[in-house]
């Protein structure tokens, strides 16, 4: 139940950022001046941390999809189901805990050491 | 006289032995409160919780309490119940928020420090108290053909199977109907029109027996856009059914057997 609500949410996130960025890349054509400052706007603390989000929520739902995929055409999937949720979360830990390191030592340290 | 009452009908054949050294003891007794969702049409249309309280035994279940309310305090209290022992399939209900059969139910297993809440289950029209209407339920059951379709002459004596060939359906053939899976469900709770885990498992019963004939028939039945397609394998269903039936897995096996006949 829960691993579905997690892929659900997720892949609607994920949808809602891609709509979002579409958009603003789109913005390019129309005015390059615009598009730099809307980009530009995303380099502060706060849009850091959206991008951490983002990046767990994509993890997640890809490593899940897998999962689901194992359910529905491996054979055993149905029977290990919950040993590969357990998989899911260990590989996204594994996946989270490096990135976050890198990312958000970047995002603070271009913040306070002034840019 | 008097000496008579204190004798026992029988002497003691054995020695009570206290739980320390192994013996039973004493049953052990609590107080529980049961938190039950009552409903009455007759009276309101809204459902409220309604709290009993009692004392009950280590080896009571949940059906005994709802008995003990019905019996003893307040006896318009509606609930289904056949054969009280996880057969008949009649009591299933959602108990401190999971569904499960009342009488499967031991009250020693919940937290019984906190009060257990009783709610009718899920997804299908409450009539009374925790009495809902099974039609919906039955009606997707119907849909599948769950009889056997032979074309054969019928023979004689009777149809031969393998032990390979009858294992292939045996876990599907434990279901009693008492819609625990499908009204645990998230998509049956939003789409009613969806044919629901339990129509599977017993379609699963017959498209993998081989002696049924009427396999591709019900495969194109559950090719419904309300069919198979509809499971997000939530596992809900797997996790709600008191005989343990792999419910995930047979709707699994379903979906690859439509596939498999469609290649
Ligand atoms: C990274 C690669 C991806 C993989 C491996 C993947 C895998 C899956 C799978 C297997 C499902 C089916 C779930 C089910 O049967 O219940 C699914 C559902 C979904 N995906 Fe993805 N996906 C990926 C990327 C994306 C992206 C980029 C988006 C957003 C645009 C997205 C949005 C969704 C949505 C909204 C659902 C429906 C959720 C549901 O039915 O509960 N996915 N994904
Ligand atoms: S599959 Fe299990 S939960 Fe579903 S109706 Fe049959 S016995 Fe009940
Ligand atoms: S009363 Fe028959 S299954 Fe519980």
């Amino acid at each position: 139940m829960w691993s579905w609500v997690g892929h659900r949410i997720t892949g609607v996130v994920i949808f809602i950022f891609l709509l979002v960025h579409v958009l603003d890349t789109s913005l390019v054509r129309v005015s390059p001046e615009a598009y730099t400052a809307v980009i530009g706007a995303y380099k502060n603390p706060i849009m850091g941390l959206g991008e951490a989000a983002l990046v767990a929520a994509i993890v997640f739902h890809a490593f899940n999809g897998l999962r689901i995929i194992a359910v529905d055409f491996w054979k055993k999937g149905p029977k290990y189901q919950r040993q590969l949720l357990w998989g899911v979360l260990a590989l996204w830990a594994v996946t989270m805990i490096p990135f976050l390191i890198r990312h958000l030592t970047i995002v603070f340290s271009n913040f306070f050491g002034g840019h | 006289m008097s000496t008579v009452e204190t004798e026992l009908p029988e002497p003691a054949s054995k020695i009570e032995l206290p739980a320390h050294l192994g013996g039973g003891g004493d049953i052990p007794t609590f107080d529980i409160t049961l938190r039950v969702r009552r409903y009455d049409p007759e009276f309101s249309e809204e459902s409220k919780w309604e709290d009993f309280t009692m004392t009950m035994y280590g080896t009571d279940r949940v059906l005994d309490a709802l008995h003990k309310v019905k019996w003893e305090q307040d006896g318009s209290l509606s609930f289904r119940r056949s054969c009280a022992h996880g057969v008949c399939g009649s009591d299933a209900m959602r108990i401190n928020g999971r569904n499960r059969l009342a009488c499967k139910t031991l009250l020693k297993d919940l937290d019984t420090s906190k009060p257990i809440t009783v709610e009718p289950i899920k997804g299908l029209p409450v009539e009374k108290d925790l009495i809902v209407d099974m039609e919906p339920f039955f009606q997707s059951f119907r849909e599948v053909m769950p009889f056997l379709i032979n074309r054969d002459h019928t023979p004689t004596k009777e149809r031969l199977q393998s032990a390979e060939d009858r294992e292939r359906f045996d876990d599907t053939t434990k279901c009693i109907l008492c819609a625990a899976c499908t009204s645990s469900c998230p998509v049956f709770w939003t789409d009613g029109q969806y044919f629901g885990p339990a129509a599977i498992v017993n379609a699963h019963r017959f498209i993998f027996d081989s002696r049924d004939d009427a396999g591709d028939m019900r495969l194109e039945i559950l090719n419904d856009k309300e069919g198979v397609w509809r499971c997000r394998t939530t596992f809900n269903c797997t996790e709600a059914c008191p005989r343990g039936i792999q419910v995930t897995q047979a709707i699994a096996e379903v979906k690859q057997a439509i596939l498999a006949r469609q290649i």
